[in-house]
């Protein structure tokens, strides 16, 4: 690690602030920002804590029945006071990491690293979320750009995730044995306007939506109607763990059995 | 009844109060007043020409308080190998220069070629990235095969990437190739034994210091044996004269092998606490635990089994390539060769066996002992290819392994590998693990999987180890440059309670426990008022530290014998102040009594005397209570056990799910049935780790993939089932006092062929046309394999 100065602002308008300075970054939960920090891996002069700043903790319903989420709130928050509201996205928060883990990553973390074996970033596109910055509102659409690529601009932060809630969903993680991150990660969700099918950890180009699947399903939301559907292993990831072959497989099984839990 | 105290009893370990509530003193917590930190820094590519080395900017950094280069270093020794192995032809093995820090060329990624010591350890680290090596990429030497092949050569001084080229027995050779030859049936095998990073929870750490009033040294480290470790700086490395260096192994968070061997790291922190004035300390960071600790395994083997139609065997043949990294570990050389073609006649009275190693360097870590050493390689080769014939020959596993097993009144028994197996009895095993595995519901339980759309197999196992290394003699002769006795000696304090200092050391073992159980059964006291003194070469006797299961065999066997001449002496003690014959004393309960009085003296008593001796006959008996026993084993001990495991296979993602293990072993006389339960389960969540989960894999440029805990699969608690364990079919040992056999090792040597067994079955019952999958059996491959079937 090397040396850095520490901010803790108590408001977003205090850390926005503090991160005009190109050598500032924002540190969340910091369960991948340490990590790189102590293999020498980045070199920030300052990191500007967000888990100080109240207004960007909590769960809360919405006026239009979205489910919020402030963008410092840990995974194991998630897990507990989404659990009512959004069962399937809690059990996903549940299974991030380990206790200790889920006791520090934020969901602003996860979202703003973009890891492609993440399991937020399938939630987020699976529900069609909105992700509030500082500075604007960007449609999970348009904000997943490719491994650790996101829409954010330097020194812009996630206050708040948007999620509307389905009438039904699941997620399905397949982990890699060593990380237990998702080798292959699926989020189902059916809305009333139709099916969305979002894939963490298999491809090269990060979460990404199945939309073949999300046709097939949004006729008849049954696993049976994936019929002979399946994604192709060309641009899959490769690695230790699993085969572009192998992961384009467990796309489609692990999509089938989302459906199937999701009922 | 269960005893609650002294050999036998499930005593709680008393250790673990002091681990669990952190108090313990691993070398990592020991600061010493004007302690300096030093980094390594470590070669990131696998095969390069040092062409130069800068420290200019480096050593004017702050707090920078010396550089080290290899250069440093070319006047002292090498890092010897433990083992002289000679080729089949007769000629000894290649045996280069293992330096204290690479100097001309560095090996393998983590190959440390210069190190810095600073005031602080970041001031280290910013140093040591100024540092700046112009070294020349060579091509790797990755593969064995290939590497056996190339025209260049991971140590050019040598000529050859061979280390040697092992036949044993070789004079069996002609006769086993004939036998296999003549055979009715033989079944063929190739199977990759994977490599493994041993992973020790507490990363290794070294402190140096240097006292210039008495030119004395003393040595903090992460070692199973301290006493080895001074010997081979002292003897070999450092030419630091054994009486001015005291090596201490304080607490030690795991070995699992990696930390019998002396590493360049100690040697450099010695040289550096002289050099600065300062103590050192150097503590590995968990990338170069994984870099640089002597890894394990990765033998490739094909085996051939030859047998009668109707299941006898006739002949075992192997050929292995065994990698030994880019330098000879310590002990490297005998792991590949005595502790696994020895064994290569497993539990059986098969009467041809040949075993041909070849040993291979690569720009690899150094692979060495690791947990169960040579035993698994042997177990996993005999146990999967047993499978492998019965299937083709439709005959039932477990039968097939009756039929062929050493039988009670056959002891002692000489195994055509060349050992002589003193006692067992492995058919009251498959007896005792087939009723407790259930074997008979297993077609049931397979019909409830098949309902759920997941394939059920039966896996069994039976094996035979070789361990309580070692017998010096016959070590000797095979080409050990050490002895492998262990020593006690047990003082009685004057207040009658006593300190026991031993060779083994524990690090995790439970030593400090076991060992007073059984010197206060022998005393007739209460263990509590015993304890245990290791690690510490300044207090110690000789010995050879904890590994090969010899801890309790080998150490334990001195600790009685040490205990018995103090009862001796005690005895004359007591005579002398019952003003009775010694003949006519008994010692029961900790009482010296005259025979048919109650004329007695409590062993307290006779403590106090012999510290305070007055009225004394000095003339007989020297006052004080203390003795020493050197203990060498008269033969290897041999556990064994018969294992079952019982899987689900989800066919659509490959994952396998442990459901059931059941684990008989015989490990001889049991001193401490708790301890050696969980010694069992660490066992096999290793062996378990290593069939399934675990790999250090380097790809073709030499570069370790699986580095970190985000690539390197550590068994976790949930991919491990409850394990049935059972040690009741007990036949003890015939050469140590205590009748016991060892049982560090055994889970991790039976496991692996067992659950890959079990999954050959689950496949084959699913109609997969699969022989045989390589370890670890990850969803990918058991995938892979079912589709390629
Ligand atoms: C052992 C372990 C297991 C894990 N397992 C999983 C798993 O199974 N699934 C999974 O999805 N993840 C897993 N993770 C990752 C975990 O979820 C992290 O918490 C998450 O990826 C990062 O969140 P954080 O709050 O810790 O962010 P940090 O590490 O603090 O920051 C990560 C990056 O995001 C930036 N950042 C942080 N917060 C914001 C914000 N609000 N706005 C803008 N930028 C921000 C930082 O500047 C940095 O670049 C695991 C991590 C560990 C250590």
């Amino acid at each position: 690690m090397y040396a850095f100065e520490i901010e803790r602002p108590a408001t977003i308008a205090d850390a926005v602030a503090a991160l005009q300075d190109e050598d500032a970054q924002a540190l969340g939960g910091g369960q991948t920002l340490i990590p790189t920090l102590k293999a020498r891996l980045a070199m920030p002069a300052t990191l500007v804590s967000l888990t100080g700043i109240g207004e960007m903790k909590g769960v809360c319903l919405s006026d239009e029945g979205a489910l919020c989420i402030g963008g410092a709130t840990t995974h194991g928050t998630v897990a507990q006071e989404a659990a009512a509201l959004y069962p399937a996205l809690a059990a996903l928060a549940g299974h991030i990491g380990d206790p200790a883990v889920r006791n520090r990553g934020t969901i602003g973390g996860s979202l703003a690293n973009n890891d492609p074996s993440a399991c937020y970033p399938a939630a987020a596109l699976g529900s069609g979320a909105t992700i509030i910055t500082n500075a604007r509102t960007i449609a999970a659409d348009d904000y997943f750009q490719g491994m650790f690529a996101t829409a954010l601009d330097a020194g812009e932060v996630i206050t708040e995730v948007r999620l509307p809630i389905p009438q039904a969903a699941n997620y399905q993680k397949f982990v890699q044995p060593a990380s237990r991150f998702a080798l292959v990660g699926v989020y189902v969700a059916k809305y009333a306007d139709g099916v969305r099918v979002a894939v963490t950890g298999a491809s090269e180009s990060g979460v990404f939506r199945w939309t073949e699947a999300e046709a097939a399903l949004s006729a008849d939301f049954s696993a049976a109607a994936l019929g002979d559907l399946g994604v192709s292993a060309e641009g899959m990831i490769g690695d230790l763990h699993g085969t572009p072959a192998y992961r384009a497989h467990l796309v489609k099984v692990m999509t089938g059995r989302a459906v199937t839990a999701a009922g | 009844m269960p005893k609650n105290s002294g050999i036998g009893a499930s005593t709680k370990r008393r250790e673990d109060l002091r681990f669990l509530k952190g108090q313990g003193h691993y070398t990592d917590d020991i600061n010493t007043y004007g302690q300096a930190t030093a980094v390594f820094v470590r070669s990131n590519v696998a095969n390069g020409k040092i062409n130069g080395i800068d420290i200019s900017v480096a050593e004017n950094m702050p707090g920078v308080l010396a550089i080290f280069t290899g250069a440093d270093f070319v006047d002292v020794g090498g890092n010897p190998a433990g083992w002289l192995i000679n080729s089949r032809d007769g000629t000894p093995m290649k045996e280069p220069k293992r330096p204290v820090l690479a100097h001309g060329k560095v090996r393998h990624v983590g190959d440390a070629y210069a190190a810095v010591v600073a005031e602080t350890e970041k001031q280290a680290r910013d140093a040591a990235e100024e540092i700046i090596a112009d070294i020349e990429e060579l091509p790797a030497l990755v593969d064995m095969a290939a590497a056996l092949k190339a025209d260049h050569f991971v140590h050019d001084e040598i000529g050859t990437n061979q280390c040697f080229d092992w036949g044993w027995i070789e004079d069996n050779r002609a006769a086993t190739d004939a036998a296999i030859k003549a055979a009715p049936h033989v079944t063929t095998l190739e199977l990759v034994n994977n490599r493994l990073a041993p992973n020790a929870l507490e990363p290794r750490c070294s402190t140096a210091s240097y006292d210039q009033g008495t030119d004395a040294y003393t040595l903090h480290t992460t070692s199973q044996n301290p006493h080895l470790t001074r010997l081979l700086i002292s003897a070999f490395v450092m030419g630091i004269p054994e009486n001015k260096l005291t090596v201490i192994a304080p607490d030690v968070g795991g070995g699992f092998g990696s930390k019998i061997y002396h590493y360049g790291e100690e040697a450099l922190v010695l040289a550096a606490a002289k050099k600065v004035g300062r103590p050192v300390k150097w503590t590995a960071d968990r990338s170069e635990a994984f870099l640089t600790d002597a890894h394990g395994r990765d033998h490739v083997t094909k085996i051939e089994l030859a047998c009668e139609k109707d299941g006898s065997f006739i002949a075992f043949r192997t050929e292995t390539l065994a990698n030994v990294g880019a330098y000879l570990s310590n002990f490297s050389t005998v792991t590949p060769t005595f502790l696994h073609g020895t064994l290569m006649a497993g539990n059986y009275t098969v009467p041809h066996v040949y075993v041909n190693v070849k040993t291979v360097f690569t720009n690899t870590a150094p692979v060495d002992a690791y947990r169960g050493a040579g035993r698994p390689e042997a177990t996993y080769s005999i146990e999967r290819v047993i499978d492998m014939a019965a299937r083709e020959l439709g005959i039932d596993p477990v039968e097939m392994r009756r039929k062929n097993f050493v039988k009670p009144d056959q002891y002692p028994f000489a195994s055509a590998a060349g050992l002589e197996y003193d006692s067992g009895n492995y058919d009251a095993l498959m007896d005792k693990m087939e009723t407790l595995a259930d074997r008979g519901g297993f077609d049931a339980r397979r019909r409830e999987s098949e309902a759920k759309g997941l394939l059920r197999g039966f896996g069994v196992n039976a094996y035979i180890e070789a361990c309580g290394i070692a017998p010096s003699n016959l070590i000797g002769v095979l080409g050990s440059r050490v002895g492998l006795y262990d020593a006690a000696t047990v003082r009685v304090n004057a207040t009658g309670n006593l300190s026991v200092m031993v060779g083994a050391h524990s690090h995790g073992q439970g030593h400090e426990t076991v060992f007073p159980q059984i010197v206060g059964e022998m005393l007739g006291i209460d263990p509590l008022s015993i304890d245990i003194v290791h690690g510490d070469t300044s207090k110690i006797p000789f010995g050879m530290g904890t590994y090969g299961s010899r801890s309790l065999a080998v150490c334990g066997s001195a600790v009685v014998r040490a205990t018995e001449k103090i009862i001796v002496k005690a005895k004359k003690i007591a005579a002398h102040m019952l003003e009775a014959a010694v003949d006519d004393l008994d010692f029961v309960d900790g009482q010296f009594t005259v025979k048919g009085t109650d004329s007695s003296v409590s062993f307290g008593e006779v403590a106090l005397k012999a510290y305070i001796p007055h009225n004394f006959p000095i003339e007989d008996i020297e006052p004080g209570l203390e003795e020493t026993a050197f203990y060498d084993p008269a033969n290897f001990t041999y556990p064994s056990g018969a294992y079952a495991c019982e899987v689900e296979v989800d066919t659509e993602t490959g994952k396998v799910r442990i459901d059931r293990f059941t684990a008989v072993d015989d490990f001889g006389n049991v001193m401490n049935p708790m301890i050696v339960t969980g010694q069992v389960h660490g066992g096999l969540g290793q062996g378990i780790g290593q069939a399934l989960l675990e790999k250090a894999q380097y790809d073709s440029d030499g570069q370790l993939l699986s580095a970190s805990y985000m690539d390197y699969t550590m068994p976790r608690a949930d991919d491990l089932p409850f394990y049935t364990v059972d040690h009741s079919c007990a036949t003890p040992c015939t050469h140590n006092p205590l009748g016991v056999k060892g049982c560090g090792e055994a889970g991790a040597i039976g496991s692996p062929p067992t659950v890959v067994n079990a999954v050959i079955d689950a496949l084959q019952s699913g109609g997969k046309n699969v022989i045989h999958i390589d370890m670890p059996l990850t969803p990918v491959r058991v995938w892979e394999a079912m589709n390629n079937a």
